[in-house]
């Protein structure tokens, strides 16, 4: 099998440039994505190769790249969107929520917008306040959107073609302190033999105790479950991807498995997707749980400045402390 | 009183709220009189049969509308928004448009959806509360009614950079047409679309219904300065026109569609109209504005004076005056029916089309609530409903 090495950035970037080749519908567009090629890079070199009028330097306003990325897609295009930062998705929020979300169903079926918003999110990157910050949930409460978040390049590069594909709105979540993680890619593989992206992947096996995870916590976990064996714990390591919906039968299975369940995320833990995900598999895997369901993340606070976010981030320590509650029980 | 042109912003509350436009700004072809007036920039050549179609439009939107008022306050609908006295602008620009282009209205142009094909009581399942919306856009060349204000002008503009994407910009073109209201001239995302359609010239009309009241909050709360003249500082044309001339509004949206089609880029026209209703059904708007505003406007009602006009000059008899009012009565009589026929939707209907592709959480929802419906005792299955 040929492989590519690839970063995380890259392998984004070479799927949307596989995805713009095979089809011409498929439009970039965001804040600097054109000759800059985006401030991570991660659009660097498609206006070249596809022109300005595929890959769209928009004006600096973030509902009318949603809202006109909406009309587009009403013409038959596939626009893929860049929102600069998570913490500035907010001015779009409006368009996201009240229009894409609700579109299809106020259309009864006669409008499909396949409109992907790709978001750099999370933090550990020592950045000022709005570049830090994990907004997933507030997508995820959305009913209408898809979810996603990938952890790592392989992913990345797949994932974000599966996004492109898909007749439904997508925001995907990109690791923006993962971008330069690398990963072993066979980009001659055809696109249907990827994992499907709505399913969860199990990255580390184990038999003692699940950790969900998604986006930049993945790595964080998989450290964790390294360090958790060395005192003689097997930790599996659950990469959900897929945020809206979440692959329950995965998360019950491996549940079901281990008996007990830490859930990780950098966004804060009250109100999260961790208390979703503990509800459920509550409800579906009550006998055979060891153990109530631990979370471990971000405080209730707004995000901290850079100099705290250490203390703040949910690190290989915070997660395996969570494990050891758990595991305590 | 004129409104202030000064940068000294009237002070809240001291600004007339229907402050008349100068005459000289207003594109008028047909006077509240019923006379007809000529424009060097806006030459309108309308056969006599044009004109009385026109009339019958005018007529049969009025009643459609005044009905639906009645089927709100029967309990029939939820809620309705009212057209009545905008009939002109929206007849008047719904008629000068291809069957290529696409509308995009906000919840008030019923007007613009007859003209555009979509049944009455299509229009009427949004309010009646059966659907979200009642047609396929794409049949009708007329978006669906959007209801967060402004919103639909970045459609329309995305949708325009589409027509330029697909090489549909020439003689032969088409052109996106995004009507909203003077309140929504304060949404950023009206001011997002103009610096979109400027940027990219897109080809889009941006069609301002003013009819001086958003809700309760007079014109003079959304800008000190008449609104077309806002297009300027985007760097597109701007235009008012007498939205209660149903000539004028075509002749000015006719000339501003074939720039658009054509390549010329986006303009913005703003309808000087008046709202004689309530802002919706549920709206008193004795509690903030005066009767005698009401009765002025009245004096310069869109339909009346294309009445005039064609018993001054002849165009049509008596027979088709009371001819377009049996019609009209036909129809209100019609959409009475129609009203009251349009089913309920069936329980399960919530989880149709919430996404296009499968979902596993609908789909679980999905599944627990038709199981939850047959648990009760008599139950039919999940199926029939």
């Amino acid at each position: 099998m040929p492989t590519t090495t690839l970063t995380l950035g890259r392998a984004l970037n070479a799927g949307m440039r596989r995805a713009m080749e095979a089809d011409p519908k498929v439009l970039v567009m965001g804040e600097d994505v054109g000759k800059l090629g985006g401030v991570f890079r991660v659009t660097d070199g498609l206006q070249k190769d596809f022109g300005e009028d595929r890959v769209v330097d928009t004006p600096l306003a973030e509902s009318g790249i949603i809202g006109t990325a909406i009309g587009l897609a009403l013409r038959g295009y596939r626009p893929l969107c860049e929102i600069q930062f998570d913490g500035f998705v907010f001015p779009a929020a409006d368009q996201i929520i009240t229009q894409l979300a609700k579109m299809h169903m106020r259309s009864r079926g006669s409008i499909r917008l396949p409109v992907v918003i790709r978001i750099p999110f999370g933090g550990g990157i020592g950045a000022v306040e709005h570049h830090s910050e994990s907004p997933e949930a507030y997508f995820a409460h959305t009913h209408g959107l898809r979810v996603v978040a990938c952890a790592n390049a392989v992913d990345a590069y797949w994932m974000i073609q599966q996004a492109i594909a898909c007749d439904d709105p997508v925001v995907f979540f990109e690791p923006k302190r993962r971008y330069y993680d690398k990963g072993e890619i066979d980009e001659t593989a055809p696109l249907e033999s990827a994992l499907p992206m709505g399913a969860a992947r199990v990255a580390r096996a184990g038999t003692d105790l699940t950790i969900a995870c998604f986006g930049p916590m993945v790595k964080t976990a998989l450290e964790a479950a390294a360090a958790a064996e060395e005192e003689g714990r097997s930790v599996e390591v659950l990469d959900l991807r897929s945020l809206s919906p979440i692959d329950y039968p995965a998360l019950f299975d491996s549940v079901r498995r281990t008996g007990r369940l830490v859930v990780a995320h950098e966004a804060p833990v009250a109100y999260g997707l961790g208390g979703e995900i503990a509800a459920r598999v509550t409800e579906e895997c009550f006998y055979q749980l060891e153990a109530p369901v631990i979370r471990v993340g971000g405080f209730a606070t707004p995000y901290p400045p850079a100099r705290l976010e250490e203390h703040y981030l949910p690190d290989l320590d915070r997660v395996l402390d969570a494990v050891d509650r758990s595991l305590s029980h | 009183m004129s409104i202030s042109t000064s940068n000294a912003a009237p002070v809240s509350g001291q600004a007339s709220s229907a402050a008349a436009p100068e005459p000289e700004e207003l594109v008028q072809l047909l006077t509240p009189e019923g006379e007809r007036r000529e424009h060097p920039d806006y030459p309108l050549d309308l056969s006599p049969e044009e004109i009385r179609g026109l009339y019958r439009d005018l007529v049969l939107v009025r009643r459609f509308d005044t009905e639906a008022v009645f089927l709100q306050r029967q309990g029939e609908l939820g809620l309705w928004p009212s057209l009545l006295g905008q009939e002109a602008a929206q007849v008047g620009s719904a008629r000068a448009l291809h069957g290529h282009d696409m509308v995009f209205p906000t919840y008030r142009e019923h007007g613009v959806a007859m003209c555009r094909g979509v049944r009455p009581e299509q229009l009427l399942e949004l309010f009646r509360g059966v659907s979200h919306g009642g047609w396929n856009p794409k049949e009708h060349g007329f978006h669906l009614y959007t209801i967060v204000i402004g919103s639909q002008t970045l459609h329309a503009t995305g949708y325009a950079m589409g027509i330029q994407r697909d090489g549909r910009v020439g003689a032969e073109g088409e052109a996106a047409l995004a009507y909203f209201g003077d309140g929504a001239s304060s949404q950023g995302d009206v001011n997002e679309a103009f610096v979109w359609a400027s940027v990219f010239h897109a080809p889009v009309v941006f069609f301002c219904q003013n009819n001086q009241w958003a809700i309760s909050a007079p014109l003079a709360k959304q800008s000190p300065i008449p609104l077309y003249r806002r297009a300027a500082g985007f760097g597109f044309p701007g235009v008012r026109v007498d939205g209660n001339d149903v000539f004028a509004c075509l002749a000015v949206t006719r000339q501003a569609m074939r720039a658009a089609r054509e390549g010329q880029g986006p303009s913005l026209i703003e309808a000087f109209t008046y709202r004689m209703g309530a802002h919706t059904t549920n709206d008193d708007p004795t509690r903030y504005r005066l009767s005698g505003e009401l009765e002025e406007w009245k004096l310069k009602d869109p339909i009346e004076r294309l009445r005039a006009y064609i018993a001054r000059e002849g165009l049509a008899g008596a027979d088709f005056l009371s001819g377009v009012d049996a019609e009209a009565e036909e129809l209100g009589e019609q959409v009475r029916r129609a009203c009251r026929e349009l089913p309920d939707p069936r329980p399960m209907e919530i989880f149709d089309h919430v996404y296009a592709e499968p979902n596993s959480q609908v789909d679980e929802e999905r599944e627990r609530f038709a199981a939850y419906l047959d648990s009760f005792e008599g139950a039919e299955h999940e199926g029939d409903r």
